[in-house]
């Protein structure tokens, strides 16, 4: 098999609350012809946070990983698996080659740390590169363990398409529910599939932010999905790791394990359930490890 | 050549010149070119004084060549060519440099301004020079008109044509005529309804002795030019003659093949053989061949069996007309946006999520509720009458990740929608809007009728439609209020964005009309040409041009009418001399200019051994000149001294 090369980019979370994500991302990706190297020395896309307080530090902050990309030269793709260091190097790509003044200050910062950037590097999403690169009919034919009968609510989260781009669609977005139903899963329908799972909320108004992740997973749980699926450490996170208190403040009885969809992939590829990570959840995924 | 006595005139425009350029600097530079006599300022050129200047100045100076340096020709040269022939020059003696659309409006140094406006000055004055004096000719125009789209709008043009005697063919794409307003059920402000004030204007234009209704039709190509057009019809197979149907309906109560009615947004079904409404005009059914068990599968022909005037004929096929007329309305109107592309508002994911066209079809009559608003569930209506209804305004309208335009009807669409919902179920309707604009005669007026039903407003737009627990919600932030609000409603109405319609881009091409950036045909002037297009002759009413409610596409259609009625009843009209001329002796016969001609203009004489000309098919483009080898052609008004006198001027400078 040819491998693809690609510069990647695991964003914080990948080193830390979503470590099962990055796991299974380095499990599935030789087995289906990408190799994805750690750009060196990355920093914090400037996520939330940056972008409220100082929006121009935060491109920065994006440029100089971009800058290293580019100057590890190569293939000039950085592959991101954080929905949100999705939107926010995508952001800094874009504005950099449109506005004139934002590269200026973006050039003069990165000067003052002795470094270049002339824009080549485009930031793609680990989802973009499984359905475009590799392709589905590639997907399926290395699909040894079919999840047949299994039902899966794909969840994108809101940032995936936002601001508009040339890969989802932001309200309706489609390439984890063909990648999904390539692993011979049933993908349910699911309204709420772009909506926001409440984010950085969850820390400083976590009423509002619960109330979000109850909408999310009741509509997962009406439509009988037994797992949510999702492509953001940060979606992830919210509507595991909160749904017991979902339970507790609204009285519902949700139980839906939330996986990320390199795990369900992983699984149809023949990987095992803990070497993907699975055992790592708040919810436990019971049965639908074991298929 | 007798003495060339050259007079040049500087315009201010007001300020729209004056203030970028300096006009007395511009006007001291010309009186020092060569050949210049007089050199003038002036505020308004193209007003009556200014016109009289340059007048006084042919007659009294002995002028002979005149340069204005004013704004576009498109916009005033016609009108100074009328003012040298008044004088007794020859108006094709004459150059204008444009210095506000090319130089003040664009520049924003008034030094540079200043500097480029002395530049074209200078070239009008090199090449006016060599201009040369060219007679005008004219055709004889066909007395015959095309009206293409039976609508509202198309419908107005052919009756006001035939009413003043002329024959007029009309054409419509779909089986019956009668447009997007045969669908509605009572028209804002007056509350009248549409089929009845509609339908009667639809017998007329099918009956009128001037009129030839061509239904199921489509126009493949036009030739020929203004006056005189050769058009293709297309006549689809209907697989009903129609001389033999007398309009029973027994072929479409025996067909056993259920479709969903596109006259009812899906809510209803016809059959395969159907004719879309009762009123339908011309009353003849068409057999929908994709949907036909006959055609599909070789078995069935339950209609052509019952016929009871054996009208039904599967063997036939499309027929070719060729139309020769003197000009052509385009009247093909607009479509809806499609709300299945925005899935935030709910429309295919939720059964009680309706677009406002689909409810004019549930208030009406004889719509596939009897006229009742009921909600549906599982695919069926039920009894159950709503108890609170949101109409959602601007659905893919004023948004930039849809159509950035206003779509200028539905306020007041959406307005008489909530009164007849509210007026049938007195449910509770929301109305949640960015602006009310209720500009128009008697509007303002419904509008504050429609708040003292008890309507509710509020003023924000509904930003998505989800369900919960089997429950509709409306989210939308309420500007007034300050709050994110999350309303709970039975049935959702979006009032979806006027887009161009399905095919405008092929209409286009055919008809050599441009398209603005939203996609609706071009008019030649948006204040004072409003129905003109680009091409002589063709003319734009209705939808096709912008969104219009129904009194402003009446208007326009009688307005289309009188454009083509000045230009029959004038019985010729002008044609430009600036045509390309071959020189016989030169042309080698080489035929490479034919097949380039965009007009098919150049043919070749076998006889002479040499290309010819038509006259009034050339445009002047110039295509052909530039093409040829020999340097035999060449194209009056635009010859080679002339353009390269231009061309070292302006670059010298």
């Amino acid at each position: 098999m040819t491998m693809r090369r690609y510069w990647y980019y695991p964003g914080c979370s990948g080193h830390a609350s979503a470590r099962d994500y990055q796991r299974s991302v380095a499990l599935i990706s030789p087995a289906l012809g990408l190799d994805l190297v750690e750009v060196e020395d990355w920093n914090c896309c400037g996520t939330t946070a940056m972008t409220s307080v100082e929006p121009r530090l935060s491109v920065v902050l994006s440029a100089r990983n971009l800058a290293l990309a580019e100057e590890a030269g190569g293939r000039a793709d950085l592959v991101v698996t954080c929905n949100s260091c999705y939107a926010i190097l995508r952001r800094a790509q874009e504005q950099y080659a449109r506005r004139r003044e934002v590269r200026a200050e973006v050039d003069e910062a990165l000067a003052g740390i002795g470094r270049r950037y002339s824009g080549t590097v485009r930031v793609r999403h680990l989802l973009e590169v499984l359905v475009r690169d590799v392709g589905l009919d590639a997907l399926r034919e290395r699909v040894r363990r079919p999840l047949s009968g299994l039902r899966l609510a794909p969840y994108y989260g809101c940032l995936l398409g936002r601001p508009r781009n040339d890969f989802e669609d932001p309200e309706e977005p489609l390439s984890m529910d063909r990648l999904l139903e390539a692993t011979g899963a049933t993908v349910v329908r699911f309204d709420r599939k772009s909506k926001c799972c409440g984010g950085a909320l969850i820390t400083t108004h976590e009423e509002a932010a619960l109330e979000l992740v109850r909408e999310v997973l009741s509509e997962a749980a009406a439509r009988e999905a037994r797992a949510v699926v999702t492509a953001c450490p940060m979606c992830q996170f919210n509507l595991d790791a909160y749904q017991a208190k979902v339970n507790a403040a609204f009285g519902t009885r949700l139980r839906l394990p939330v996986l990320y969809f390199s795990q369900v992939l992983g699984l149809s590829l023949g990987f095992g359930a803990s070497e993907l990570g699975l055992g790592q959840r708040f919810v436990p995924v019971g049965g639908v490890g074991k298929l | 050549m007798s003495e060339v006595r050259i007079a040049v005139y500087v315009c201010h425009c007001g300020t729209n010149i004056a203030d970028k350029v300096d006009v007395a600097g511009v006007r001291e530079f010309a009186r020092r070119l060569p050949g210049v006599e007089v050199a003038r300022d002036y505020q308004y050129m193209c007003a009556d004084p200014g016109q009289e200047l340059l007048r006084s100045d042919i007659r009294e100076r002995g002028i002979n060549r005149v340069v204005v340096a004013s704004c576009s020709p498109r916009m005033h040269e016609a009108t100074f060519r009328q003012v040298l022939e008044s004088a007794g020059l020859n108006g094709y003696l004459f150059e204008m440099a444009n210095i506000r659309e090319h130089c003040s409006w664009v520049t924003e140094e008034s030094e540079l301004a200043t500097h480029k406006a002395r530049a074209l000055v200078a070239a009008a004055v090199k090449r006016v020079r060599f201009h040369a004096p060219l007679e005008e000719r004219y055709v004889e125009v066909n007395q015959k008109a095309l009206v293409v789209g039976g609508g509202i709008a198309g419908i107005e043009a052919a009756l006001k044509i035939a009413r003043a005697g002329k024959k007029v063919w009309l054409v419509e794409r779909g089986p019956s005529i009668g447009g997007k307003m045969a669908g509605l059920d009572k028209t804002f402000p007056t509350l009248d309804c549409s089929a009845c004030i509609l339908t009667p204007k639809m017998v007329e234009a099918a009956q009128h002795p001037k009129i030839t209704l061509l239904s199921y039709s489509e126009v493949e190509g036009v030739d020929g030019y203004v006056g005189n057009f050769q058009v293709t019809v297309r006549r689809k197979a209907r697989y009903v003659r129609e001389e033999d149907c007398t309009g029973c309906g027994t072929c479409y109560q025996k067909c056993p093949k259920k479709v969903p009615s596109e006259f009812d947004g899906g809510l209803s079904h016809r059959k395969a053989i159907y004719v879309p409404f009762p009123q339908a005009v011309p009353n003849v059914p068409v057999i929908d061949r994709s949907n036909c068990i006959r055609f599909q599968t070789g078995r069935c022909g339950a209609c052509e069996k019952f016929c009871p005037r054996d009208a039904v004929d599967f063997e036939q096929e499309d027929e070719f007309l060729t139309l020769e007329v003197g000009a052509v309305i385009v009247a093909t109107g607009y479509e809806t946006f499609q709300p299945q592309e925005a899935p935030q508002w709910g429309w295919g994911r939720y059964e009680n999520v309706l677009t406002a066209r689909q409810l004019e079809r549930l208030v009406n009559a004889s719509g596939p509720t009897g006229g009742k608003v009921l909600l549906r569930r599982d695919g069926e209506f039920t009894d159950e009458v709503p108890k609170s209804v949101a109409v959602l305004h601007c659905i893919g309208s004023r948004d930039e990740n849809y159509y950035p335009y206003c779509s200028r009807l539905c306020c007041m669409a959406s307005l008489k929608l909530a009164h007849l919902i509210r007026e049938k179920t007195g449910a509770q309707v929301y109305s949640f809007y960015i602006d009310i604009r209720s500009a128009g005669k008697g509007y303002e007026e419904f509008y504050t009728r429609v708040q003292a039903e008890g309507i509710q407003f509020i003023r924000g737009k509904g930003a998505e439609v989800l369900e919960r627990d089997g429950q509709l919600y409306v989210h939308a932030e309420d500007t007034l209020l300050g709050a994110y609000r999350e309303v709970p409603v039975d049935m959702v109405v979006l009032s979806t964005a006027v887009t161009p319609a399905p095919g405008a881009e092929r209409v286009a091409q055919i008809f050599g009309i441009q398209r603005g950036q939203d996609g609706f045909f071009l008019e030649s002037h948006p204040k004072l040409e409003p129905l003109k297009t680009a091409t002589e002759g063709i003319y734009i009413v209705g939808c096709c041009q912008g969104p219009k409610d129904i009194p402003d596409s009446v208007a326009q259609g009688a307005g289309g009418a009188a454009e083509v009625l000045s230009l029959l009843t004038a019985g010729r009209v002008q044609i430009s001399p600036v045509v390309a001329e071959i020189d016989a002796e030169a042309c080698s016969g080489c035929k490479v200019c034919v097949p380039l001609c965009p007009y098919s203009a150049i043919k070749y004489d076998e006889e002479r051994g040499a290309c010819g000309v038509n006259e009034a098919l050339c445009k002047g483009c110039g295509t052909c000149v530039a093409s040829c080898p020999s340097g035999a052609l060449s194209c009056r008004h635009f010859t080679d001294e002339q353009i390269y006198a231009q061309i070292e001027e302006v670059s010298s400078l």
